[in-house]
Order: structure tokens, then C-alpha cells, then sequence
């Protein structure tokens, strides 16, 4: 099975051939690295920017004014801090020229932590994204989800942030990536680029068919009745195993991934709690004016009555960065025990 | 000293420089009486506003000049055909501001049709945005033309903008023109800056630079030209450095009252035309009334128009899709 960055590639590559996708860049994207995670390796319309996020961004906005379509990269959202002006001026141009100039582009940007990535490598960026008004915000999960995620972000008509889930980069996926070979070991010698003499070296990329997840659309991992846990990226799969682990003592968690956190599914997790009457919610970014605030917020003004105990978010530490050792990382982030043990308490509600 | 411009195209830009003028002194007006928010413009800039929107390739699509626009544009922008009417719709907050419906301030043009591109009051941000039109530009006859202020150049964005343009792989076809008045509000650039020209930056970078006196009419079109048929041509970057006045302050927030200390390039051009004959003195007088006649009408019927009233949630996406979350 694909990788998530295989997968992303792939898809960047469906887009290069089927969606007119005309330019994919930032710092090394292009020859001879193809991306720092290598998601980017042997796309044919790739190619390496200064070392200026402000470049790269200002850029995707004039290329998309043209009406031409990109995805650009800020090689981690650690540093895509210094261009959130620009973030701000892509969300808005189409409702000040009052829908006249729309911005096809996708940006993608490596997130969060699990990766042993020091103070810088493990930021996240997930809920600054949800306060940029006039884009789309999309996390996957699994090799399939940001295949089908970046397919439908290429051919959005709108500025679409793809945060990439770091840790998940080099997970092999459960599920095939349409066109996919069946060995792994065949896609690997077909899209991965020799570790020497590549100047040479050209990609055999298979016959990819498309395949859209709609963006604005969740998706019910397991579907379960006794209480509802909501995540994505990295920390949908430590939701994931605390589901199969209380599962063995019969408690059935309903584990829902968000994928797109702007525009989000809240019939979805409206339709969960209403059945639940319990949730909790979870991701890694700082946890005051964090994003699943706004969901607990709303979860209490439109389902009060139905639940039975207040809605909880399980998010980072509100504190400046990620310490490098695991000490600190494991006491910021959310954690399989944490989650776990937050869930068994509110299990103990009771109406 | 005599005119190389033909007497048509001199009596063009005059008229053009003193519609410009005119419009932002009734502009300031309207501030002043409270009939809009916020003013900001270009008296000052015309001699050299109007000559670049006459020269740009003006129209829609890549083989067309993009251009990416700071706040000092009046000038351009009539040159290239807007209407008066329009501006003082955008200066009352009309629901008819064809631009950005009522939303943002005075001179904040966005013109699909002429590849004019959102006009921002962040400065310096349309330096990046221009690399993405340039780029996109490459193998057509169109290139992208950025302007700024001097202060704006302290800005990571103007060295952006040199050196993606200068890349060696990839050269852009981009003018980069500062319009230096010496300030930024109320900062003067001698305080801040140690280099001697701007364009001495460009040099380091190989790219071709021009240093022209912005308040000369004759001096602004010649060089504007050749620097565009330097990029046109080329595909490689130029920057062109323009002194200029500023007549009326930074903006109404400093008062937008008329400054004595500064030349003045609308009565400098004037005083040439009477003396090579181009117009009489009357001529001139007589310009400036219709121009004021005009502009006083379309106020009144501006005035009359109706006020936005479409929902704030409209356009936020491309087809009006669903953005509010309470709808979700
Ligand atoms: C990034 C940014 N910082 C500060 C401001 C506030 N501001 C508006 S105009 C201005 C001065 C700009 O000076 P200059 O670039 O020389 O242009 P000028 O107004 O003189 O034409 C400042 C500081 C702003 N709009 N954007
Ligand atoms: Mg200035």
C-alpha cells in the first residue's frame, strides 16, 4: 500500500494530467529533493523557490488571479507565520472584487507534532486555519483520504490549506489508491526516485483514476452509541485505538473524522451527539480559542438538552512550543492515555 | 526647452492630470464634509500616474499588463479610462461601487477586465502577488507592473520581489517602480534609509534600473516607456525609482491639507504648456471648471444612490457557496 506522501504525489500528479494543474513549488520542491518528505519527487511541474515563504504564497495568489491553478508548499507551518497576512488577503479577494477574481490554489504545509520535531517541526496550524475566512481547511488522515482530499482541493474554485498530518507522512495506508499496484514494492520503484544518479531518473506513474472526498464532508470511522469522539490528522488514529481498545469491554465509541475543519459536517456531528448524548473532542493545537472550542461552544448552544454531560476538548498545552524531549511532548500533546482516560470519565456521566 | 510629445497626447495627459488632481481635492472635500470615511490619493503623482496608465497594454488575460497597484494610483487609473463617477462611488460607500461594492476604501480598485489586481492597504504585499502574474506570463507579449511607496521598500516583499525576478533560472517580466516622496506618514526616508537611491538595490542583483524625476511629465513618460519595452522585450525585471510630490499630506488622517513646501507637477506642466503654447492660461481655467462642474454633478447623483445592502456573507466563496458556519 501507498504512503501518505506517495499519495499526495500521486494526486498532485492526477492533477498535473487531469486537472490542469500548471505549477507546484516552494523550497525544494523541485529537482533534485522533490520535497523534504519527498511528496513532491519526479512531478513534472515542480520547481524550487528562494527560501521565501512570502515569495511563495504572494506568488500562488498572482499565478490563481490569472486563473491558473497551483499548489504551493511552506515546507512546515513552523515557519509559515511570517505570510499570514498573505493567508488573509488569498481568503478574501474573491468577496472584495465580489466574487470576480477567485483563487484556485491549494497550499500545503507539513503540521503538528510525533515526529521528535523540537520546539520547531511540531507546531500546529489547524486552528489559525480556521480563522482565515474565504478558504477551505483540509486534513487527511490515511494515503487515501489525502489522495481524494488533494484531488478535490486542486480543482476547488477557492484557496484550499492542505495541513499535512507530519507523523502520518510515511504510513502505509489499509486502503488502495485507485490505480494503485497492487505491490508495494512495484510503486515504490515506479514513483520513488533513486537515493543516487537521479538526475537522469524519471518517474512510471500508474494509471491513476480520480477519486474525490466533497470537501465539507466528515466521515464515521466506526460507528458506535455510547459516546462520540471527533478528531483528524494525527490524532484521529490515538482516537482510533482507544476506540478498539474499549470496544474489547464493549463500550462503543463513535469515532468521527472531520477532514475538512472549513467548511465543516456539523449535521454529521450533530446527528452523532444527538445520538451519543456524549463528545469529546480532540486535536493537537493549543487548546485556549482552540478550534474545537468552537465546536464544544456550538455543541452547547444547539444540543443542550441533549447531553449528559458537557462537551470536552482534548487539545496541546497552551504553552509556546513543543519540548524536544519526550517528557515534553508526551505531557503537551494529546496522548493515547490522556484521551483515554478523558473518555472513561465522561463514559461516567450520566443523564 | 520644448515638448517631444505630440500637442494631441500633451493636451491628453494634461487633462488627465488635472481630472486627477481635481478629483482628489473633491475627494477631500467630501472627507471633510463627511460624506466618506477615509481619504487617500495621489495629488502629487500625476505626472507620472498618468503617463504609466497611458503606456500600460491595457486589457484582460496574460497577454495584457497586470498591474499590481498601491493606494497613489488616481492618475493611472483615469489615464486607463475609469470613470470619476465610479471613484466617488467607492469614496461614499455606494452599493454601486463597482469595485468592491461598498467594502473598502477610496482608490482601492479592483478591475478584472483592465488585469488590475485587488488593491491592498497592507503595504508592500502586491510585491509577491506580482511574481505570480509575471510568472504566469512568461511565454506571453504581457508583463506585470508593481508599484510602492519608498518607506514600503524597508519590507522583506521589495527584496522578494528582486530576487525572484532577477532568479537566474527563471527571469520575471516585472517592473518594480517606487514612487519616492520621501515619506512614509510622517517619517521622513533620509531618518531611516542610508542608501542613495533605491534602484542601487536592483544593481546588485543585475537588474536594470532607472532613476527619473517624477514631477516632470515628459521625463516620466520616456523613461516609462523604455523601461516597459526593457521588460516587454526582455523578460527580465527593471526597476525605476520616481521622486515625487505629496501635496496633500500621507492621507485625511494627517489632515490632507495643501503642503506650500512641496513642487507642485500639475502648476509646473501647466506653466510649460502656456509657454510652449500647447494651451493658454484660459484654456487652462476653462479645463479645470468643466473638470470641477463635472465632478460637483456626479457627487449630487452619487450622493442619491443607495447603500449596500447584500448580505456580508455573499462572495465569500467562488458560486456563493455556503460560508457561514451557522449553516453548516
Ligand atoms: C504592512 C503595513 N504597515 C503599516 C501600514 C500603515 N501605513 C499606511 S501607509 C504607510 C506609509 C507608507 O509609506 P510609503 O511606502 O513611502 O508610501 P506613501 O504613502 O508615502 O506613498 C504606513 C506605515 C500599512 N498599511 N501596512
Ligand atoms: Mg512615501
Amino acid at each position: 500500500m501507498a504512503n501518505m506522501a506517495q499519495a499526495i504525489r500521486m494526486a498532485l500528479h492526477h492533477g498535473e494530467k487531469h486537472q490542469n494543474l500548471q505549477n507546484i513549488f516552494g523550497e525544494d520542491v523541485g529537482p533534485p529533493l522533490g520535497g523534504v518528505f519527498t511528496v513532491t519527487q519526479g512531478l513534472k511541474t515542480a520547481w524550487n523557490t528562494p527560501l521565501d515563504e512570502r515569495g511563495i504564497i504572494g506568488t500562488a495568489i498572482g499565478l490563481s488571479l490569472t486563473g491558473s491553478r497551483c499548489v504551493a508548499e511552506v515546507q512546515f507551518s513552523d515557519y509559515i507565520f511570517n505570510s499570514i497576512d498573505l493567508i488573509k488577503q488569498a481568503g478574501m479577494m474573491c468577496w472584495l472584487s465580489q466574487g470576480r477574481y477567485t483563487l484556485p490554489m491549494v497550499l500545503m504545509t507539513p503540521v503538528g507534532g510525533g515526529v521528535h520535531g523540537s520546539i520547531y517541526h511540531s507546531h500546529s496550524f489547524d486552528s489559525w486555519a480556521t480563522r482565515f475566512p474565504g478558504w477551505k481547511v483540509v486534513m487527511p488522515s490515511t494515503p487515501l483520504k489525502a489522495y481524494g482530499l488533494m484531488i478535490s482541493a486542486i480543482s476547488d474554485p477557492n484557496p484550499v490549506l492542505y495541513l499535512i498530518p507530519k507523523a502520518l507522512l510515511r504510513q502505509k495506508g489499509e486502503e488502495k489508491i485507485p490505480g494503485e499496484p497492487q505491490d508495494e514494492g512495484e510503486l515504490k520503484s515506479m514513483i520513488d526516485a533513486p537515493l543516487q544518479n537521479r538526475e537522469n531518473w524519471k518517474p512510471k506513474w500508474p494509471d491513476l483514476q480520480e477519486y474525490k472526498i466533497e470537501i465539507g464532508k466528515a466521515q464515521v470511522v466506526e460507528a458506535g452509541s455510547d459516546l462520540t469522539l471527533v478528531s483528524y490528522g494525527r490524532t484521529l488514529h490515538l482516537c482510533r485505538e482507544v476506540t478498539k481498545k474499549l470496544k474489547k469491554e464493549n463500550i462503543s465509541i463513535e469515532l468521527i473524522d472531520m477532514l475538512s475543519l472549513y467548511p465543516y459536517d456539523w449535521a454529521l456531528i450533530k446527528k452523532s451527539i444527538q445520538k451519543t448524548k456524549k463528545i469529546v473532542f480532540v486535536n493537537e493545537d493549543t487548546e485556549v480559542t482552540n478550534f474545537g472550542e468552537h465546536l464544544a461552544y456550538r455543541t452547547s448552544k444547539e444540543c443542550f438538552y441533549d447531553l449528559f454531560a458537557p462537551p470536552k476538548v482534548i487539545a496541546g498545552k497552551n504553552i509556546p512550543g513543543v519540548g524536544l524531549h519526550p517528557h515534553f511532548e508526551e505531557n503537551t500533546l494529546p496522548s493515547f492515555k490522556r484521551i483515554e482516560e478523558e473518555v472513561r470519565q465522561l463514559l461516567q456521566a450520566q443523564p | 526647452m520644448g515638448f517631444r510629445l505630440s500637442k494631441t497626447i500633451l493636451k491628453e495627459i494634461h487633462y488627465q492630470m488635472a481630472s486627477s488632481r481635481l478629483l482628489d481635492e473633491r475627494l477631500i472635500q467630501i472627507f471633510k464634509k463627511r460624506g466618506g470615511y477615509f481619504w487617500v490619493g495621489a495629488p502629487g503623482e500625476e505626472a507620472f500616474g498618468v503617463p504609466l496608465g497611458k503606456l500600460v497594454k491595457k486589457g484582460q488575460g496574460l497577454e495584457y499588463d497586470w498591474l499590481h497597484l498601491h493606494y497613489r494610483c488616481t492618475g493611472t487609473l483615469l489615464a486607463m479610462g475609469l470613470k470619476t463617477k465610479d471613484a466617488l462611488r467607492q469614496m461614499m460607500s455606494r452599493k454601486t461601487d463597482p469595485f468592491t461594492g461598498g467594502r473598502n476604501f477610496i482608490h482601492h480598485y479592483v478591475i478584472p477586465e483592465w488585469n488590475i489586481s485587488p488593491i491592498s492597504s497592507v503595504i508592500e504585499i502586491q510585491h509577491n502577488i506580482a511574481l505570480g502574474t509575471a510568472h504566469a506570463q512568461k511565454n506571453t507579449k504581457g508583463i506585470s507592473i508593481v508599484t510602492g511607496g519608498d518607506a514600503g521598500t524597508a519590507l522583506a516583499d521589495f527584496a522578494t520581489s528582486l530576487i525572484w525576478s532577477s532568479k537566474p533560472s527563471k527571469p520575471l517580466p516585472l517592473l518594480i517602480i517606487v514612487l519616492n516622496n520621501k515619506f512614509g506618514i510622517s517619517t521622513s526616508f533620509d531618518g531611516q534609509h542610508s542608501e542613495k537611491h533605491i534602484t542601487d538595490r536592483g544593481k546588485a542583483f543585475g537588474i536594470k534600473t532607472y532613476n527619473v524625476n517624477g514631477n516632470d511629465v515628459e521625463e516620466s513618460y520616456y523613461t516609462l516607456q523604455e523601461s516597459i519595452e526593457y521588460v516587454r522585450k526582455n523578460r527580465k525585471p527593471a526597476l525605476l525609482e520616481a521622486e515625487v510630490s505629496r501635496m496633500y499630506g500621507h492621507s485625511s488622517s494627517s489632515g490632507a491639507n495643501y503642503d506650500e513646501s512641496q513642487v507642485c507637477p500639475l502648476k509646473t506642466f501647466e506653466q510649460q504648456l502656456i509657454k510652449e503654447k500647447i494651451l493658454t492660461q484660459k484654456e487652462i481655467e476653462k479645463i479645470h471648471q468643466d473638470i470641477f462642474e463635472q465632478l460637483k454633478k456626479e457627487e449630487l447623483e452619487v450622493s442619491g444612490e443607495s447603500e449596500p445592502d447584500e448580505s456580508i456573507w455573499s462572495h465569500i466563496y467562488a458560486n456563493n457557496e455556503e460560508s457561514n458556519w451557522r449553516n453548516f
